[in-house]
Order: structure tokens, then sequence, then C-alpha cells
């Protein structure tokens, strides 16, 4: 049995990841709710596995989400992910087949070389060294633009780059060296014995030639193992713990798993997989255009990570999601931002080298209410019966233009339906949500409940995007629910809203809380096409921006949001459109302000297109459900 | 040689330094952007404190402005000022090429286009109106509402576009309290049986007999002054106002039905004036106005050497300030010019 004493700390780091590894799955198993256990347990035997293997290939060795976004950067991931990925692989095999024996313990892999000194000289061994060589060579091209990336992030076609804490300094020296070490102990080595291929044989001839590469050698794959050993030892109080957990995520994920409003134990798994990429904090505006460059959700999880009160951080973000949508490990941003929002129940200080390695985590209770009517007092709403109950919102009556034309549709449509808050309502509960006033917000929700439920409706419409959410998410109402571009829609398919074509120029906007946090982005746009020519934006759907009015961060100035918004109000209107349109009256309200453009609302357009008698008017019947209606009679 | 003065801007302000300077012996060129000379005023019905008539104002301006040294320019814009050695050259939209050793700003300001708070409901309900357009109706002789009636509960907004962060206007524009008081007092004296409310956050009556008017208001006519914001309004089938004000002084939250609601629009510094300050590099604070040298000795002074301000260009100001504004511009401007000549 070959064996050398340098070994040593590569195996003690390699044995004690393996083992920390699985401690600490078994642990976050142990954490999920019965309903998550299972799921895992019937995904592990079923599809979601073989797709999270082919997930796993893709994002966390190729990094195609990185590539397609930021080439350089991605290819710094690859290099470093998949390459050494490839040089283990290879280095396996190579051990396999041109070793001593097979079955070899997982040193003998890596430091084959040290053990085979005579290997590669001629026909297929040499071909295997060739593609080994290649493979480090294409490691060490990622790391030398991850070191200048440290130093000027620029170079990877970045505007910022995360911050570092001490022992991820320690980690990363030791991650940069153990590439450039394996590459001169190679060197050394073949130098000595005269064999490598195109790298490290070169390079070793050239070494040769000035060096005592003999007695270097030694020393050098000492360097290499120590670094190792190092490197995985230190990982899970590192970034790099983000390797190990992404696959873990990437699983859980696939069976199902989502963030809802709990912390637990797969919050925690997100919060352990960013890989500190940076790529949220070049994509979000709060950076863009106003400059505030560490509340970002890169510095949101690192926070959540060292038991910080991220109290400032999670609180300064306009709840756009616009990280969410680019974040390469599909982290669910701001669900975890909104629990985080919240008042922590425990708070620990984990102090302690145990608990570094295996820290308590924060718990955060969903707040109950106590069922007690808290709004009784207020005067009863009376509806009567009505197939849709409209709701208009309070920020829609500050933006009474857009009340006016949904009555205008509505009645021109024929559409039987009652007006909710008519008289003023009560909030729908989601500022106060956004807030981290869970309790409170609970108690408008069962206020509003009551009435939704004792207006008999099947339809429930609104015209602000924030009630849709809440209206969608937080109730639990056996009610479909539209925001009113849907809704218009739909009238407009059914053919008993009837428009003329206003011959504009209209680019519309996509209101985060109706686009990327509730994910309706076709029905408006369709509206649009109805009535004038759309024109397309540079950053449509899922990459449109935040028009900076949200209720989402109380945090900045008015001055700040105005210069968001004025930003955003420039992109939208570079070709010069007719009407600035939106869904959403909040929007409405910071565009309005801040640009020559006349900014309206699908509503208003869609009012001022409606031709008012054609001569065989029908009347609204009932809108196709968006939940398909399950006939089960017979 | 007599010295030449441009003047741009033909309002209160611009007419007054052109008057004083024709008489301190200059060739003034008077420039105006709209058709006639005469500014804010023109739309104004009577003046506070003093119900004065606001033609009385404008006769007095145009008398002074009709001097042979005097040439005016109407429905002239202009487009940018050039210092060349030692004159100025101002090129105007219709392409003439002006000279002058000194030139007056006067552009004044723009009222702030209610419009844009949304929630009050201005160009979207029928009988939601500005203090401006009120004046129009007392100049007509005719209050009525939309439908032809006569209003009778009357609900004057205050701080409509001012001391407002969220439009972007922090200042205080200072007339409209006494605007609104002055034009309460007009509408029960034509309409005795109308109920005024008038909803403020503060009043600020820091002018000669603002206070005895303000007193005037509530003693004599019976205007009730509610201490709280308006936060919207809506419209009922009876087309009603439902104004929510949240009273601050009982700590309430108030409803109330009105048939018509007077915006009281704000100050802000006229776009034109914002062009001129973009094109020949002039100094504005952050509220946008122009901003003199010095607030205490310095107000009519700009940071180009040679070129002076007058009137509500600078911030907002009532006539009677505006005038003096204008008057002591006047003198800055011949110092100047005597300064130059020596
Ligand atoms: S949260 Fe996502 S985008 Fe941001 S640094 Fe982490 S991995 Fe990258
Ligand atoms: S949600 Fe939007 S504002 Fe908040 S951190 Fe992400 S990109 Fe920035
Ligand atoms: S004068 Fe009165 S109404 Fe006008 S801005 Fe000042 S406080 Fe408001």
């Amino acid at each position: 049995m070959q064996f050398d004493p340098f070994v040593i700390p590569f195996n003690i780091g390699l044995y004690f990841i393996l083992i920390y590894a699985v401690v600490r799955c078994v642990l976050w198993f142990r954490d999920l709710s019965r309903a998550d256990k299972l799921r895992l347990q019937r995904g592990f035997f079923g599809r979601p596995f073989a797709k999270s293997l082919k997930e796993i290939f893709m994002e966390s060795l190729i990094h195609r989400k990185i590539l397609k976004s930021n080439f350089r950067l991605g290819y710094m991931h690859m290099s470093l992910a998949f390459g050494w990925f490839l040089l283990i692989l290879f280095g396996t095999i190579e051990a396999d087949i041109f070793g001593t024996r097979h079955l070899n313990p997982p040193y003998k892999a890596i430091f084959f070389k040290f053990f085979n000194p005579e290997h590669g000289r001629n026909g297929i061994e040499a071909f295997y060294a060739f593609i080994m060589d290649f493979l480090l060579a294409f490691i060490l091209s990622g790391l030398l633009l991850a070191v200048i990336k440290r130093f000027s992030s620029r170079v990877v076609g970045m505007k910022k780059t995360t911050r570092l804490k001490t022992l991820d300094k320690v980690a990363l020296t030791s991650l940069w060296l153990i590439f450039p070490s394996r590459l001169l102990a190679e060197s050394f080595t073949s130098a000595a014995y005269d064999t490598g291929s195109f790298l490290t044989g070169s390079l070793g001839s050239v070494f040769a030639s000035f060096l005592p590469v003999n007695e270097l050698a030694y020393p050098f794959w000492w360097l290499y193992s120590i670094s190792l050993g190092t490197f995985f030892i230190l990982l899970p109080l590192t970034r790099y713990m983000h390797i190990p957990t992404e696959l873990f995520l990437i699983f859980a994920r696939n069976s199902g798993i989502r963030t809802g409003d709990h912390y637990g134990a797969f919050t925690e798994i997100q919060t352990y997989s960013c890989s500190s990429c940076g790529i949220c904090i070049d994509t979000c505006q709060l950076n863009l255009s106003t400059g505030i460059t560490d509340i970002q959700s890169a510095y949101l999880l690192k926070g959540i990570r060292n038991n910080e009160d991220v109290k400032d951080i999670a609180n300064n973000c306009l709840m756009c999601g616009r990280c969410d949508q680019n974040c390469p490990v599909g982290i669910e941003l701001t669900p975890i931002r909104m629990i985080m929002r919240r008042e922590p129940e425990t708070k620990s200080g984990d102090n302690g080298f145990f608990e570094k390695y295996f820290p308590s985590h924060v718990k955060i209770p969903v707040p109950k209410t106590n069922g007690s009517l808290v709004y009784g007092w207020l005067p009863a709403v009376k509806t009567t019966k009505a197939e849709v109950l409209y709701f208009a919102g309070c920020m829609t009556h500050l933006t009474p233009a857009i009340k006016k034309s949904m009555i205008k549709i509505l009645d021109a449509a024929g559409v039987n339906y009652n007006f909710m808050d008519e008289e003023g309502g009560v909030c729908c509960g989601r500022p106060l949500m956004l807030a981290g006033k869970y309790k409170q917000a609970r108690e408008l929700i069962n206020y509003n409940s009551k009435i939704i439920k004792q207006s008999g409706a099947n339809i429930l419409v609104t015209s602000c995007p924030i009630c849709y959410k809440v209206f969608r998410e937080s109730y639990y109402l056996n009610i479909d629910v539209y925001h009113h571009s849907q809704f218009i829609n739909s009238l407009i398919n059914e053919d008993v809203l009837r428009l003329r074509f206003l011959r504009k120029k209209i680019t519309y906007h996509s209101p985060c809380e109706l686009g990327r946090r509730s994910g309706v982005y076709a029905e408006p746009k369709e509206v649009l096409k109805h009535v004038g020519r759309l024109q397309l934006t540079r950053h449509e759907d899922e990459n449109a921006y935040c028009c900076g009015g949200s209720l989402g961060n109380m945090h900045i100035s008015y001055a700040q949001k105005k210069k968001i918004a004025s930003d955003a109000a420039k992109d939208l209107t570079r070709n010069n459109p007719d009407i600035l349109a939106t869904a959403c009256p909040l929007c409405k309200k910071t565009f309005s302000p801040v640009t020559e453009t006349p900014v309206a609302d699908i509503a208003e357009i869609v009012a001022e297109a409606i031709i008012l008698s054609h001569p065989d008017k029908k009347n609204y019947s009932k809108v196709i459900s968006l939940k398909e209606p399950v006939d089960i009679s017979e | 040689m007599k010295n030449k003065v441009i003047v741009i801007g033909g309002g209160t302000a611009g007419m007054e330094v052109a008057g004083q300077l024709a008489k301190h012996d200059c060739t003034v060129t008077l420039l105006e952007r709209s058709a006639e000379t005469g500014g804010h005023v023109r739309d104004w019905y009577h003046l506070f404190p003093d119900r004065k008539d606001s033609r009385e104002v404008i006769n007095y301006l145009e008398n002074l402005i009709r001097h042979k040294s005097i040439s005016l320019f109407t429905d002239t814009d202009v487009n940018d000022i050039v210092r060349e050695n030692d004159f100025f050259v101002v090129r105007t939209s219709d392409g003439k090429e002006l000279q002058a050793d000194a030139i007056v700003v006067s552009t004044g300001f723009d009222l702030f286009r209610s419009e844009r708070k949304e929630e009050y409901g201005y160009g979207i309900y029928d009988n939601v109106i500005s203090s401006a357009d009120l004046e129009k109706m007392f100049r007509n002789d005719e209050i009525k509402l939309q439908n032809g009636n006569i209003p009778s509960k009357i609900g004057m907004v205050h701080c409509v576009g001012s001391r407002d962060e969220k439009v972007g206007n922090v200042y205080c524009s200072k007339l409209c309290c006494v605007t609104a008081v002055k034009q309460a007092i007009e509408i029960v004296k034509r309409i005795p049986e109308a109920k005024v409310f008038c909803f403020y956050m503060d009043i600020r009556m820091g002018g000669a007999l603002y206070e005895e008017l303000y007193k005037e208001a509530q003693q004599d006519y019976g205007v009730n002054f509610i201490r709280g914001k308006v936060s919207e309004v809506s419209q009922d089938i009876d087309n009603k106002l439902i104004t929510k004000v949240e009273d601050t002084l009982t700590g309430r939250p108030l409803k109330i039905g009105l048939d018509m609601l007077v915006l009281m629009a704000g100050m802000e510094m006229a776009e034109s004036g914002q062009k001129i300050a973009l094109s020949a590099e002039l100094d504005t604070g952050e509220n946008r106005f122009f901003k003199a040298t010095d607030l205490h000795y310095g107000s009519n002074k700009s940071n180009k050497n040679g070129i002076f301000y007058a009137g509500t260009c600078t911030a907002p100001m009532n006539i009677t300030e505006t005038i003096s504004h204008a008057r002591a511009a006047v003198i800055d401007v011949i110092d100047y010019l005597n300064d130059r000549s020596n």
C-alpha cells in the first residue's frame, strides 16, 4: 500500500467534510415539517431525483444561468466547479486504470502523480496526462479570473463584488492555493522524472533549468494537501458552504418544497446556498439609481448566516423581486425577506466552537390572531347578491380616475356587480404584511373575508395589484380573484366589451406586485393591444423595473424614491410613447410627477375606447373561471 | 449712449422693473412669452387683504410701461442667454438676437397643476376646481356647479402642492392661506346661505392685515376652519363630493359631503424659468426657484454678474413684495451699469 504522511491533512479534511455534510443533512431533514419530509421522501424515489441530478449538472457544475447573464462571470464559476469535478472524476479513473490497484482510497486519485511519477510517458498514458493537464489549465484560467475579480470586479463584467469576513479570507486563500500548489508540485515531480504533458511537463523543464526540482517537489505536495484539508475544514464556516448546500436545495426544491411564510430548515438551506456571486447587487435598483449597496439579498443572507441583526437590511428594500428573478441559485429571496421583517422570537449568539459548526437557528413564528373580530365596530357593509364583487382598494381611491373608469367599464359590459368599498373600506392587509405586522394584517384580512363571504359573489375583482396578491395568497376564500386587467381581458374575449382602436403608441410598465410577484404578464398586454399600438421596452416582464413607489420600503427618502422613479420612467419612455400605461394605482401615482409622458392605468385607456352602445349588445353572463370548474355530478 | 437692459417676463415684477428702469434713463426691451403682459394678476379678481380690484394694479403697471424707451415683444420666448465680452446676447424663439448691457429675469411662477394631486379629483370630478378657477367665477359673477345649481356647501383645501414632500415641494407658498380666507369671504358675500369649510394644516397669516381678515371671516362670515389634511375625495350618485379629512384637533377622521371643493394651488418655479436657468447656468435652490447670491442683502443678484432677478422667480411673494423686490432690482442694475462705465 502506497502511503506518505503528507496525505494526512487532506484525509482529515475530506472525511471531516463528508461526515459533516451527512450530519447536517440529517439535521435539516429532521427540522422539516411533516409534509415537507414526505415530499422529500417521495421525491427521492421519483422524477424529482432525476430532475435534480440534471439541474445539479447544469447549474452547480456548468452554471448555465450565470453563463447566460454574464459570460465571463459564468466561465469563472464553471471552470472552477466543472473543471474541478472533471479533474476528480478523471483522476479517479486514472488511478483506477493506471494505478497499482483498483478501488483506491480518494487520496490516491488526488495525489496520483506523486505515487506514480513515471506515469504518462507515451501512448494512451501520454494522452491521458494531456487531458489532466488540460483540465488543470482550465481551472487555473478560472482561478485567474477569480483573483482579478477580487481586486477589480469590473473585469468579469460586474459592478460590485461582495465583501468578505475574516474566515472567508482564510478559506479563500486556501482555495486559491490548491491549484497553483498542485501545478507546482506536479511540475516539479514531472521534471524530476522527465514526464508530464504540455503544462506540467514544459513548466517542469523550465524550472529544472534553474531550480533543484527534486528537493522542491515534496514540500509542494505537502502544501497542496494542507490547502485542501484547510479548505474542507473551514468550509462549513464560510460562504463556500454553498457548494454542498446547493445540492440539497436543488433536490428539496424539485421535490416541491417552498419557503411559504415559515422560517425553517428550508429557509436555512437557502441562506446557506448563496454563492455570493453578487448578481443580486447588480440588478437592484437601490444600487443602480441611489447607490445603496449594503442591503441587497447577498448581505441579507450573509447577515442571517452570521446571526446578525438584519432588521435594517430587511426593511430597506423595495420588495420588487428583481433579485429573485436573477439569482442563479433560485433562492426565494423576497419571501425570506418578508419573514425577516417579522419579530424573531429567540435570538441566540452562536459563539462556541461547536455552535459555529451547528448553529441553532432563529425562530420566527407565524403570528396568529385570537380570532375575535377587531374591526367589528365598523359600520356593516351592505351588499346585495351579485356575481361579481369589485374592490377598488385604498390606492385606487387616491386615484379616482381609475375607479371612475372601472365603473364605466363594468356598466358598459352589463356586469352585475357590487362595489365593496364604495364608501371606503378596510385595507387589504398587504401594507402591514410588508411592514412585518402579520398579526395586525390578519385582523384586517378576517374583517374583509367576512364581508366577501357574506356577499355571496363568485368573483372578486380588484384594481390594485397589492390587494390582488394578498387576496389570492393570504385570504382563505373560495372565490376567483381577478386583477381588473385580467377581468377586462375576459370581458373583451367574451365580446361584451367593444372597444375602438385609439391609434396611440403605448408602453406598458409591469407592476412588481402584479408581474413578478403574482405572475400576471400577458393579460394587461393583451388588453392594451386591443386599444393601441403596444411598444416593447428594454426591460419586459420579469425584468421590468420597479417604479420606486413601493410600499415595501419606508427607509429611503422621497428624493431617493423619486430618483428611482425617474430613472425607470426614462427607460420606459425611450421610444416616446403617447401613453405610459400601467396596471397599478401606486405606479401611476409614482410615475406621474416624474415624466412628461401622460401616465394612465389600463382601465382608463380602456374606458376611453369604449364603444357605448353597439347594436347586438350582449350582457356579461359569467366569465370563464380562472380555475377550471370541475363537474363531479356524473 | 443709453444703457440697454432686457427684462425677461412681463408680469408684475417685469413691468415694474421695465417702467422704473426707463424712468432712470435706460433703454428697455421687455419680453413676454404670452400674448399679454400682466401675468397671473390678470386671472385674479380681487386682491387681498383689501379686496382691491386687480384691474387697478394692471392699470398702474400698464401706464408704467407706456414709455418711449420701452419696447415690448409679446409671444416671445427666450431660448438662451450668452455673454459676449461686455454685453449679453439674448436669442429668442422667433429668431431675434437682442443685445443688452444687463438682464433682469422676472419669469415669475407657475400655479401648481392640481391634477397632480389626483386624490383630490381635479379634472375627474365635476365640481372640484382650483383657486384660479374660482377667481374666474368671481369675475364672471357666477359661482355655479357644473349642473347650473348654486353650491351651498363649499370646501377649501389648503396647501395643494405646497408643504408636500410627495409632490416634491416642501416649502410654503405663503399666499394660499390668505387667498382661501379672502375667497371664503367672497363666496359668503355672494351666497349668504353658503357654508364654507377651510381644511388647513396651519394657518399662516403673516402679512399686513391678514390676521384681521382671518378674524373677520370667522366672526362676520361664519367660515369654518378645520385643522386637518384632506386625504381623499370621492363622488356619490348625487354628485356630492365625499371628502375625507383627518381632524387633527379632535383627533378623529371626518367625512363630509360637499357641493364644491376649491383647491388652493401653490406656487412653483415657472417652467420657462427653469429652462433659462439651464441654458444660462443660473443657480437654483432645492425648491427649484432661482437662488440669489444672498438671502439678506443680495436677493436680486444671480451667480452671473450682470443678470438680476425680480419677483416670484426667486420665491413666493405677494404683489406688494413683488413690486418692492422689482424696485430693489432696479437699484442693483443701475449700480452695476454705473460701476461698469466708471
Ligand atoms: S442571493 Fe443569489 S444572486 Fe445574490 S449573491 Fe446569492 S446567489 Fe448570487
Ligand atoms: S427585492 Fe428589489 S429592492 Fe429588494 S434587494 Fe431585491 S432587487 Fe433590491
Ligand atoms: S400659505 Fe397656507 S395654504 Fe399656502 S402653503 Fe402655506 S400653509 Fe399651505
